[in-house]
């Protein structure tokens, strides 16, 4: 009964999975260069800075919430990451004020929501036009480019032959499937997601750990930005246009509820891995960019289709 | 009375719900131009009856004629096109709109040209208003008005679709004197109509007030129909309340100890006025009282579940400061809200998250849950309850409403607590599983705790409570031992009468 049980929760995860490599075998049979080493790990890193802001995205959906400020926070942590190194900041002090920076505006949206009781949709609609705004405003509009090589090796480098964005994600998975499903807080988060009353009434701070899902969020879309300005050498207020529906498609493409409480790191991965594929794929095969579009939106669609006709014959 | 048949005819209705008869055989009718009195406890099957006439509810068995012709009421739109309307406790109109659209919702007059015909709607609604001799600011949206007025604007609605039978659930429940003046008087003009009014109350004083018939419901059968004027207000309690013997409570009764809760003038805006009592290891206090009287209030208050205004809560002989859930499970106090599902249980999470949701701060070290210590409290509170459930993995949703409440007070028992609340222990679970929360009743007090119970069945605050207290209007009206009272006494001082 136990194993039917665990299979039952995992069946919606193995759903997409399947998907994927059906889309995987598509490519690979439409497209010879698809199904190569380099091709795959391309996809990976492509793939990581999407799976790193849904990380956050993650916790935030599990807790009944949503967050759609972490594209223009990527961009102003970006940008005050950027800024402290060419002020001559070593590496890893610029990237802790770029993630403090995230965790800021984090905190700001979670404080609006837990104690002025805003939606979390306007209170982070209202952050992400704040951030863009506060982007522009500190560059001037200008983006920020020339580093030094050490953060170009967080773009370029390898460690045991794979990519560090690559690496940094598979980590940061690690770190958040155990966060989730081994600490309180995990617990906390899919319980207020679950019954924000009868969690209350259990004694848990829902104030607290509700804030404290905005913050993550902030401080993993920063970590986005970081591999961001890397990849491109440059931090530049205007990226990360769209990244929030992004990577809320990846999380729900990866099976997890919208209302609430249901949801796996797995998925997220799955969900963001899908769409990496499906990008590379249609490049690979030559579509144009606003086809590709198109597809895109009929597979999130569709993903989140199948699976709510799945929980109706349930 | 005339040869033509009654406006409605209801004989032998009967529901099921999985293992409770909510209504055995009912037989119930209403002529033209009467007030006909529904009474009952809450739970007599009241509600059920009204569900099933209003289409809301299917009938298992049973018979409804509406002027002599059969009716098969399967859907509120059926029950709508036979003229039958109910006016809920719970007003169920737009507050943003206006009365005339509220009134003419789903059913909008429109002119030629397909856009909306306000003039006739308002000209509509001021016409069935004035029939109720009521005049209103038509532009005004509905929630800036009074209640009653409201009320009338439903009344307006129900008319507006032709309503012969209207039902009325405690419509007064809400209305200062002058406004029920005026609701008895809109009343009365709607009987010279020949509409009938089947009126559900728990104020007695109105049913000679308003009603030419009274029919009393006790445990989903009814006990009678009487002639208002040949029936004393204490015989219709004692109608209401006596039922048969051989309901099992198996309080086992020990010598209180030390105090452990004392409640001295807790306030709460409207709620509570200055509610004070004391509580001993090892008793239950039963807390009686209709629906609003502020048993729940004082229940949420007491826990840290809403902040009250004044007052204090001492546990253990200590002042205890409780201005949130945390705190009050600090000071050793647990509650067990009166609905399960959207209050006392996350019902997507598995059994065992559901059970550590209260100790996982004792269960985990540097915020990771020790999942070994977490199994076994699980286990440990599933096998000590018998909560019957194929694994502690299995999600609470899925089990019965008697193991849902195991689980909840297995959460409580989880943290030892000093006094558990219990707000309705046993709402809408079946016999054996109520027996079973009582034998848990029983081991918390013998193992030194206090228990609040709040309920709504006066059989069971009369077993199982050792005090009792009763409430109305947000006070404490009466403080009685549990073995000199009665179910009458109980009733006439929740209803407010000197019986």
């Amino acid at each position: 009964m136990k194993k039917w049980a665990v299979h039952l929760m995992s069946s919606r995860r193995a759903g997409t999975l399947v998907g994927l490599f059906l889309l995987g075998a598509l490519l690979s049979y439409l497209s010879p260069f698809f199904l190569t080493t380099s091709n795959l790990l391309n996809v990976m890193e492509q793939t990581a800075i999407n799976a790193v802001i849904a990380v956050g995205m993650t916790f935030v959906i599990l807790s009944a919430g949503i967050d759609l400020s972490v594209g223009s926070i990527a961009a102003l942590s970006g940008v005050v990451m950027a800024n402290r190194l060419q002020a001559g900041w070593p590496l890893v002090p610029a990237i802790l004020a770029g993630l403090l920076t995230g965790a800021l505006c984090g905190l700001f949206s979670g404080v609006l929501i837990t104690r002025g009781k805003l939606p979390p949709f306007i209170a982070t609609l209202g952050m992400m036009s704040v951030a863009r705004g506060a982007a522009l405003l500190f560059t001037d509009g200008r983006p920020i480019s020339g580093f030094d090589e050490s953060l170009r090796w967080l773009s370029t480098g390898r460690l045991l032959g794979i990519p560090v964005p690559v690496l940094l994600t598979i980590v940061l998975y690690a770190v958040a499937i155990v966060l989730l499903n081994r600490t309180r807080f995990g617990r906390y988060v899919y319980a207020i997601g679950g019954n924000e009353e009868a969690t209350r009434l259990s004694g848990v701070s829902v104030t607290l750990h509700k804030t404290a899902v905005y913050v993550l969020s902030g401080v993993t879309a920063a970590m986005g930005a970081v591999l961001l300005t890397a990849r491109l050498n440059s931090a530049q207020p205007i990226a990360g246009m769209m990244y929030e529906l992004d990577a809320i498609a990846a999380v729900v493409i990866g099976g997890t509820s919208l209302i609430g409480g249901l949801g796996t790191f797995g998925g997220t991965l799955i969900g963001a891995l899908t769409m990496g594929v499906l990008r590379n794929g249609l490049n690979l095969l030559g579509i144009s960019s606003f086809l590709q579009q198109i597809v895109i939106g009929l597979v999130i669609i569709a993903a989140v289709l199948m699976d709510s006709l799945v929980k109706k014959r349930q | 009375m005339s040869a033509k048949p009654p406006l409605l005819e209801m004989t032998g209705v009967q529901k099921r719900f999985p293992g409770v008869i909510a209504l055995d055989g009912v037989d119930l009718d209403l002529l033209a131009g009467e007030v006909h009195v529904l009474l009952g406890e809450n739970g007599a099957g009241k509600s059920t009856l009204m569900k099933i006439l209003s289409g809301a509810q299917s009938k298992d068995a049973g018979e409804i004629r509406v002027l002599g012709a059969a009716a098969n009421i399967d859907s509120p739109r059926a029950a709508r096109d036979l003229g039958i309307s109910i006016i809920y406790q719970e007003l169920t109109l737009v507050p943003q709109l206006s009365a005339p659209a509220n009134v003419f919702l789903g059913k909008e007059p429109t002119t030629s040209f397909g856009l909306l015909d306000v003039e006739t709607m308002k000209a509509k609604t001021a016409e069935l208003l004035g029939g109720l001799g009521i005049s209103l600011e038509l532009d005004a949206p509905v929630g800036s008005l009074g209640i009653a007025e409201q009320q009338m604007i439903e009344v307006a609605k129900a008319l507006s679709e032709n309503a012969r039978i209207l039902v009325m659930d405690e419509p007064t429940s809400a209305l200062t004197a002058s406004e029920i003046e005026q609701l008895f008087a809109a009343i009365a003009r709607l009987l010279e109509r020949g509409v009938g009014v089947i009126y559900i109350s728990h104020r007695m004083n109105e049913v000679d007030r308003i009603g030419h018939r009274v029919s009393v419901l006790r445990d989903g059968k009814k006990i009678g129909t009487y002639e208002t004027k040949e029936v004393a207000t204490s015989e219709l309690i004692r109608l209401m309340v006596c039922r048969p013997v051989g309901d099992h409570f198996p309080r086992r009764r020990t010598e209180p100890g030390a105090e452990v809760l004392s409640v001295r003038g807790l306030s709460r805006g409207n709620a509570l006025h200055d509610v004070s009592f004391n509580l001993r290891r090892g008793e239950i206090l039963g807390i009686s009282g209709l629906l609003g009287a502020g048993r729940t209030e004082l229940a949420r208050a007491l826990f840290g579940a809403d902040r009250s205004d004044s007052g204090t809560i001492g546990v253990k002989g200590r002042i205890a400061f409780v201005h949130s859930p945390a705190d009050g499970i600090a000071a050793g106090i647990g509650l067990l809200p009166e609905d399960r599902k959207t209050q006392g249980l996350v019902l997507g999470l598995s059994v065992r998250e559901n059970i550590a949701l209260t100790s996982a701060r004792r269960l985990s070290r540097f915020g990771l849950i020790d999942g070994a210590a977490e199994a076994a409290l699980s286990e440990k509170y599933v096998a000590d309850l018998r909560i019957k459930t194929p694994a502690i993995e299995q999600r609470a949703g899925a089990l019965s409403g008697g193991n849902q409440q195991k689980i909840v007070l297995g959460k409580w028992l989880a943290t030892g607590v000093d006094v558990l609340i219990m707000d309705e222990p046993t709402r809408g679970i079946d016999v054996a599983a109520k027996v079973e929360i009582y034998e848990l009743m029983n081991r918390l007090t013998a193992d030194g705790a206090g228990i609040v119970m709040i309920s709504s069945e006066l059989p069971e605050v009369l077993g199982m409570s050792d005090r009792i207290l009763v409430m109305r209007a947000g006070r404490l009206v009466a403080d009685v031992a549990a073995s000199g009272a009665s179910q009458e006494t109980l009733l006439s001082a929740a209803l407010g009468q000197t019986a």
